[in-house]
């Protein structure tokens, strides 16, 4: 009965209807299998084809895990204890461990500095991703490069200390002038940085053997070290770059602006592939042949250019999106640029760039497996090279593979899942 | 100024000085080709509240954005508290952080708590303490009457109460002219008293103020000038009585009539 008089065109309600739980029918386990699986006949047949294809790769998958062989020294070896059964080798893990992390010329007595650096990162990083940390862990990341490279490449403790003590005199000398000019601060940033350095390489001269660990040239770096190194230092250094470059292409200064935009269309319309050749090959025709620029460092240079190219065009997306009366607002404020973009437009512009920028740098960390191509030994030009080509272990895909694969997934689902965590924490817009 | 200072003065003694605030001489601005501000000439003196009304696409929004330099013009001169308005960005930041402006569109930022919108700019601009700011900043929250939303975020306020923390915002600088870019127009009906009522208040208070604005009602109870522009110019300016029973101009009798008439 409703208590509304159709035929009546006043009303006026006198009674409340009281809330009243949904029918049984529209609740339970049974509710969910019927609307999710089974809502209508085309529903059913997927449903049905899908469990058919998990059953295959489960009677597929499942002898080969479950037989893995994880004490062996050879593939034959492998093959007679399995005796004809499917089963998989896990042993070479197990056997070449080590390279697969380190690559095959690392001394094998220093592997204690590339895994104290890699944890080492962990403590570095945290204070970066997660902003409710005390402040003060920052001092630590900021030391945290030289220290890295001082575990891995090894050396005089004098060259990170003397490395970073050109940045602290730059930084000093640009405090001390900013107040004046921002041009000329930069200058006297520079022109201080590199003095320091210059008398810092008169000092290392001498002092050569100064806290010295056993020094690891950088072709001897490999394995899952070179791809963690190569990534954690691309990806670092392009998203400050690729912000300036973002920022310059908006610029209301013509040089700028055509710098910028030179620079992102060029870098953007090359293949990767080709500037590691130039890094690897003909860049060694440019320099003087006593310069020796590392090679690490060459591939350094050129994959940072790439994905700072990329990540400058994420975050003009993140720009443009956002509305002009920002900027006004900003300016209306009294803000100058430098104050309006660090503390009003960027911080918006980054949180709407962040899936963008986690994209190019998942994608940045998985291409530096392409410096295998450069002859360079990282995980996949190990596996590909040293490891698949030994008498050993020659025909060892599946499992090989599936541990790189393995590798990557785990660095590259953590940070997306980070990615999304950073989305709901700084999502204050409520939409 | 100390915080303590009595804001409620008594609305007999309202007075526009002899001094002035702005002076706008012979000021052209083009679009392009398109010439939207045409020889404008006006003179606010302090404590002046003047509505600036007129069609839209008459360049009242352009004319005022034009004193913070939020538009810049090609010809003419500004002066706004004696600084001339110039090329030099010294002197557009001096006169914007003197000048207080509200927006249609309130534009607070978003990723800010309303007390940190309050807040940057003293902090910033104005490198007062951090501890100082905030009390400024609850003082004008208060005023507003917003003070228990200053730790939300301006997604969670409603569209009249992001109106009020804007103009919160604007007067923590301590502004000496404040511009209203039309600051009712984005808002549900019963949202406008609200806002209008924050702003009868500062007008009270001697604010030197600028409104565009189609409130007709504000115009007659706050302006002591109402100016109307069309195509670009200042068509008719007079006091409001006699703007609203007595217009000149047959372009301003069409605007009112239609803007009254229903």
């Amino acid at each position: 009965m409703s208590d509304t008089h159709a035929q009546t065109v006043a009303f006026v309600r006198d009674t409340e209807i009281p809330p009243s739980p949904p029918p049984a029918s529209e609740a339970g386990v049974i509710k969910w299998l019927r609307e999710n699986l089974f809502s209508s006949i085309s529903n059913s047949i997927l449903t049905i084809l899908g469990l058919i294809a998990v059953y295959y790769m489960v009677v597929g998958l499942g002898p080969w895990l479950a037989n893995s062989i994880w004490q062996s020294d050879s593939l034959a070896e492998c093959r007679e204890i399995l005796d004809g059964a499917t089963g998989a080798c896990f042993a070479v893990i197990r056997e070449r461990w080590n390279q697969l992390l380190f690559g095959f010329r690392y001394p094998s007595d220093e592997y204690w500095r590339p895994a104290l650096a890699f944890i080492l990162l962990f403590v570095a990083i945290l204070p970066v991703l997660f902003s409710n940390l005390p402040r003060k862990l920052l001092i630590g990341t900021a030391l945290y490069p030289f220290l890295a490279f001082w575990l891995i490449w090894g050396g005089s403790v004098l060259i990170p200390i003397v490395a970073l003590l050109g940045f602290i005199v730059g930084g000093v000398a640009y405090s001390m002038m900013s107040a004046r000019s921002f041009v000329g601060a930069v200058v006297a940033a520079i022109v201080a940085a590199a003095v320091t350095w210059w008398a810092g390489g008169l000092l290392l001269e001498i002092g050569s053997d100064f806290l010295a660990l056993r020094a690891v040239p950088s072709r001897d770096l490999g394995g899952f070290m070179l791809n963690m190194i190569l990534g954690t230092v691309c990806v670092s250094l392009s998203l400050p770059i690729g912000i300036v470059l973002a920022l310059g292409r908006q610029s209301n200064l013509p040089i700028v602006k055509v710098l910028c935009v030179i620079f992102i269309e060029f870098v953007r319309g090359v293949p990767l592939i080709t500037l590691l050749f130039v890094a690897s090959v003909i860049l060694a025709y440019f320099f003087p042949p006593e310069s020796n620029l590392d090679l690490v460092l060459r591939v350094i240079i050129m994959i940072t250019m790439f994905a700072s190219a990329y990540i400058a065009e994420v975050i003009r997306g993140g720009l443009a999106a956002l509305p002009r009366g920002q900027y006004e607002a900003a300016d209306s404020l009294g803000l100058d640029y430098a104050q309006s973009m660090r503390l009003i437009i960027l911080p918006q512009a980054l949180k709407i760039s962040i899936p963008g920028i986690v994209n190019v740098a998942v994608g940045l960390f998985k291409d530096t497996t392409l410096v295998a191509i450069i002859s360079m030994y990282d995980l996949v030009g190990l596996i590909r090279g040293p490891i698949l080509a030994s008498t050993d272990w020659n025909g060892v895909y599946w499992e090989l593979w599936s541990f790189a694969a393995l590798l990557f997934f785990v660095i590259c689902y953590g940070i997306s899942q980070y990615s999304q965590w950073l989305e709901r924490k700084l999502a204050t817009d409520h939409r | 100024m100390t915080m303590t200072e009595d804001m409620h003065l008594d609305t007999s003694q309202m007075k526009v000085s002899d001094e002035v605030a702005i002076s706008i001489d012979n000021m052209n601005k083009w679009y392009g080709s398109f010439h939207v501000l045409r020889d404008i000439d006006l003179t606010v003196h302090r404590g002046e509240r003047i509505v600036i009304c007129g069609p839209s696409g008459s360049g009242k929004s352009t004319l005022i954005r034009c004193i913070n330099a939020l538009e810049e013009h090609q010809q003419g001169r500004i002066e706004v508290d004696g600084t001339v308005l110039s090329s030099d960005l010294k002197n557009i930041d001096k006169i914007r952080s003197e000048v207080g402006m509200c927006f249609q569109h309130f534009n607070l930022f978003p990723h800010l708590t309303i007390l940190e919108n309050c807040t940057l700019a003293p902090i910033w601009v104005r490198k007062t303490p951090k501890k100082e700011a905030e009390e400024t900043a609850m003082h004008f929250l208060r005023k507003v009457k917003i003070p228990e939303q200053a730790d939300k975020y301006p997604g969670q306020l409603s569209g009249g109460q992001q109106q009020r923390v804007a103009i919160a915002r604007s007067l923590c600088m301590r502004p000496r002219i404040m511009l209203f870019d039309e600051p009712t127009s984005a808002l549900d009906p019963e949202m406008i008293k609200e806002v209008l009522d924050t702003m009868i208040e500062l007008a009270e208070e001697g604010m030197t103020m600028l409104c565009v604005t189609h409130e007709m009602g504000f115009a007659r109870q706050v302006a002591n000038r109402v100016i109307f522009m069309d195509d670009g110019q200042i068509v008719e300016q007079n006091e409001p009585e006699a703007f609203f029973s007595n217009p000149q101009n047959e372009r301003t009798k069409l605007f009112l009539s239609q803007i009254l008439g229903h």
